[in-house]
């Protein structure tokens, strides 16, 4: 389907000079200044901005659930099939909500009652707005449970949401928002908590029911992959305020504006970089048969062992980066967590420099922490919010004996080095960004002069264009400093262009290793195969807008 | 590519915490309770220059007289001052409060932090806490009291004991949850000792917490301290307690209500006003109730 052959179709959606302000009375700061979208049936119009760049507020405003007082509407117009929504009634609105128009959420887990079995969670959006009998509305619930390709819809319908995996989740968000056959689907990042696979069936679904029920999705996203995946029409927010939209094709070929070039060109290729000649610098961090098995105590005393790593070997030299890829329990955040002793390993060894720390006590490690350091991946809770970023950053250095005077010294320097202003050490972290707290972060692991940095998903809370930023922050960091650093990641693109070795897990064990070039362009496992082929927008070489097809062609 | 600029609001989060105190006290129930709080103190810390009388002076001639210029609440049964056993009364009931909730959090805290961290000290402390939250408080007092004399110091002991367990088991799952912070793990791993942990990552996250259970504590131990007083386990009968001038006037209470209602008044009025402040500061310092009034 291409948007078009959709201009025919009639608009279900209608947005027209939009303002909302910062309550509680209109006339605030605009939130939403001045936006205009049109979306017509069956097709799929992609909103892509940055966080803060208001499209999950353009979302809630069409299906008026602004929090009230805080975010006001103060222009403009929105037609949901030619109603006006802006002036509806509560209780029309709720009528609206079910029957005309859905909406899908980023967590499933928080937009379902946890003490409610999922089939009578669709069922109570059927008795509030139908007539149906109890046995039809059985019926239809099954049948939508299949449609959203559920399996086993019998014992599912009886089941708690933390019964259900993440995906299936999703899929039961879905067959709620859709059983009433809304003219429009308001998906607000559906995708951005589930694996790559699981992304790729979701996104999928929602394709193949929009098709069958000629739904209008309104598609939020931050995710260039997504949109090439899914969207019809695309339409890029920054601050507020529309920068351009149009036809998919268009705007990743010939985007017009340079707001969507840089936010196109900042998305990292799945082509791996050219690799770095190995020069054999030394080993500084090694692990041979790592393994950690989590014991949980049932009730009856019975003890369950689950293993999150099993037989982890990997080798890290001087000066270079390896990745670990893999999908959420995969167990490569246990690997990382183990080797920082931040979790204790049940077995196999852990050599920094030719030192076994696997089996030291607190003492005895306390030496050996300075060593490796680890950067954490919410930058918003792992900066102690009541502490200087400069007491932060110095705290470490402090531990082993240094001065305060010249600990706080060293972090104006080293704040200069992850190119925040010096006088940073007297502001408290909510003063700053995301990335510039992930800056802090990244300054206060160097504090310690570690040989080995551990980054844990250390990009994937940050926005593309700062993700960019930090990526090059810590590609320059490591060639001035030559630390090795092992880089803990879900997102291929991302371990393409920073790595030298990557290593693929699945259920705690490793599945694949090697050079980053030969493994993410030649992969031999299924595996491996499988998750690169669930990447998203993998067709598309965003950052030269053309597909890569072209660019193997060149 | 350019780095995001600096944003420009700048305060700490200490100047927060003031500033949702401000917020609190913008409300007029909170300074109807702050003001009515403040001439309770005051009548208290002030006493000697209130009372027209010594509390303590018995004066046979003077019995059960009604209120007058020289007496401006009237007399009580053994012809003292009323107007001046109350305000001297206000003293002992606030000292216990404050008292106990002082002593409680201080020793809570403490027990909560090594608590929360330390599994294996965790399964036996709260097992202690769970046992000493069994015993009825009043009971407990009533055998602590006649166990070692009634005396100030022994009322607060047999008050603040049992307050000790709530506290801990707050300061415990602040910290429980605390503890999961990355910036927690983040200290770890920049090898800071667990004692600095404690007090610089982890302690700071109890204090709005136990500034708000701490006013609770207040409030119930000056009752407690009152029923006590009132059941003659409590401080010796002859220093003057809101308790004490309620039991004894209990006697007399068909003849001369004033006796039990003054106190009474000044009793509920203390303990009221702290609940009050104590449910504006938690709400105040708890991100959670504020938002609930801003959605629908």
């Amino acid at each position: 389907m291409t948007g078009t052959t959709a201009m025919t179709h009639p608009i279900v959606l209608d947005i027209e000079d939009l303002v909302v302000g910062l309550g509680p009375k209109p006339g605030g700061p605009r939130v939403i200044d001045g936006i205009s979208l049109r979306l017509r049936e069956a097709e799929t119009l992609c909103l892509v901005g940055e966080s803060g760049s208001g499209k999950s507020v353009t979302s809630l405003t069409v299906m008026g659930l602004l929090p009230k007082r805080a975010l006001v509407p103060g222009g403009g117009r929105v037609r949901l099939v030619g109603e006006e929504v802006l002036q509806a009634s509560d209780r029309r609105l709720r009528q609206l909500r079910a029957t005309t128009m859905a909406m899908i959420f980023q967590e499933p887990m928080t937009a379902l009652n946890p003490v409610v079995p999922v089939g009578r969670q669709i069922d109570e959006v059927l008795r509030a707005h139908t007539k149906l009998d109890a046995r039809e509305r059985r019926r239809r619930i099954l049948a939508m449970m299949e449609q959203v390709h559920l399996p086993d819809v019998e014992r599912i319908f009886a089941s708690y949401p933390h019964r259900l995996s993440g995906g299936q989740r999703q899929r039961i968000m879905i067959a709620m928002a859709l059983i009433l056959e809304p003219k429009l689907l308001i998906a607000d990042e559906p995708t951005t908590a589930l694996d790559v696979t699981t992304q790729k069936q979701i996104l999928t679904l929602i394709r193949e029911l929009q098709e069958n029920q000629g739904t209008a999705v309104l598609f939020i996203t931050h995710d260039m992959g997504v949109v090439a995946e899914i969207a019809d029409r695309v339409a890029v927010m920054r601050h507020g305020r529309l920068v351009e939209s149009g036809p998919l094709d268009a705007i990743l070929r010939e985007p017009a504006q340079d707001y969507t070039r840089h936010l196109l060109s900042a998305v990292p290729s799945l082509v791996p970089r050219p690799p770095r000649p190995d020069a054999g610098a030394p080993v500084v961090l090694e692990t041979t048969g790592l393994g950690k098995v989590y014991r949980e105590r049932s009730a009856f005393g019975r003890a369950r062992e689950v293993a999150a790593a099993k037989d982890v070997t990997l080798t890290l030299r001087k000066g270079r980066t390896l990745g670990i890829v893999g999908e959420s329990g995969s167990g490569k955040s246990t690997v990382a967590r183990c080797i920082v002793r931040l979790v204790d390993p049940s077995s196999g060894a852990i050599r920094v420099a030719g030192d076994d720390i696997s089996g030291l006590s607190r003492g005895a490690l306390r030496p050996h922490r300075k060593r490796i350091q680890m950067i954490f991946q919410d930058p918003y809770r792992s900066l102690n919010p009541r502490l200087t970023v400069g007491e932060t950053i110095a705290e470490g250095p402090v531990n082993f004996g240094v001065a305060r005077e010249d600990a706080l010294a060293r972090a104006r320097e080293l704040l200069k080095l992850v190119d925040l202003p010096p006088d940073a050490v007297t502001r408290y972290p909510h003063q700053f960004s995301g990335g510039q707290r992930q800056r802090i972060a990244i300054a206060r692991a160097l504090a310690m002069e570690p040989d080995v940095l551990v980054a844990d998903e250390a990009v994937s809370a940050l926005d593309v264009s700062v993700q960019a930023q930090v990526l090059a922050l810590l590609d320059e960091i490591q060639q001035r400093l030559g630390i090795a650093l092992l880089f803990i990641t879900h997102d291929l693109r991302v371990a393409a262009q920073i790595c030298d070795d990557v290593v693929v897990m699945q259920h705690g064990r490793i599945v694949e290793q090697g050079p980053a070039q030969e493994v993410l362009t030649r992969p031999r496992q299924a595996y491996t195969r499988q998750l690169f082929e669930a990447a998203p927008g993998r067709d598309w070489d965003f950052a030269h807008f053309r597909p890569v097809s072209a660019a193997v062609a060149s | 590519m350019s780095v995001e600029t600096l944003s420009e609001a700048g305060e700490g989060p200490r100047s927060r915490l003031s500033a949702s105190l401000m917020l609190a006290a913008s409300s007029p129930l909170t300074l109807i309770a702050a003001l009515c709080l403040a001439v309770v103190v005051a009548s208290a810390v002030f006493a000697p220059w209130i009372a027209p009388h010594d509390p303590l002076q018995l004066a046979p001639a003077q019995r059960l007289k009604p209120p007058g210029a020289e007496f401006p609440l009237g007399t009580d049964a053994y012809g003292r001052d009323l107007l001046s056993r109350v305000v001297y009364g206000g003293r002992v009931s606030l000292l216990v409060g404050l008292g106990a909730a002082l002593v409680s959090i201080t020793i809570g805290l403490a027990i909560g932090l090594v608590s929360g961290f330390f599994r294996p000290v965790d399964a036996v402390v709260m097992r202690i806490m769970d046992g000493l939250m069994a015993i009825p408080a009043i009971l407990l007092a009533i055998a602590v009291v006649s166990l070692s004399g009634a005396s100030l110091a022994t009322v607060l002991v047999a008050i603040t004991i049992p307050e000790i367990p709530r506290v801990v088991r707050l300061v415990r799952s602040v910290v429980l949850s605390a503890r999961e912070e990355p910036y927690v793990e983040a200290a770890i791993s920049v090898g800071t000792s667990l004692p600095r942990i404690l007090w610089r990552h982890l302690m700071p996250n109890t204090i709005a917490p136990l500034i708000v259970q701490g006013t609770y504590v207040c409030a119930s131990a000056i009752l407690t301290e009152a029923i006590l007083s009132f059941l003659g386990a409590g401080i010796s009968p002859e220093t003057p307690t809101w308790g004490n001038i309620m039991a004894e006037g209990r006697t007399y209470f068909q003849l001369k209500p004033s006796l039990i209602f003054w106190p009474g008044l000044l009793l509920s009025a203390a303990i009221l006003s702290i609940n009050l402040l104590g449910d504006a500061a938690r709400d105040a310092l708890d991100p959670r109730m504020k938002r609930r009034e801003g959605t629908r």
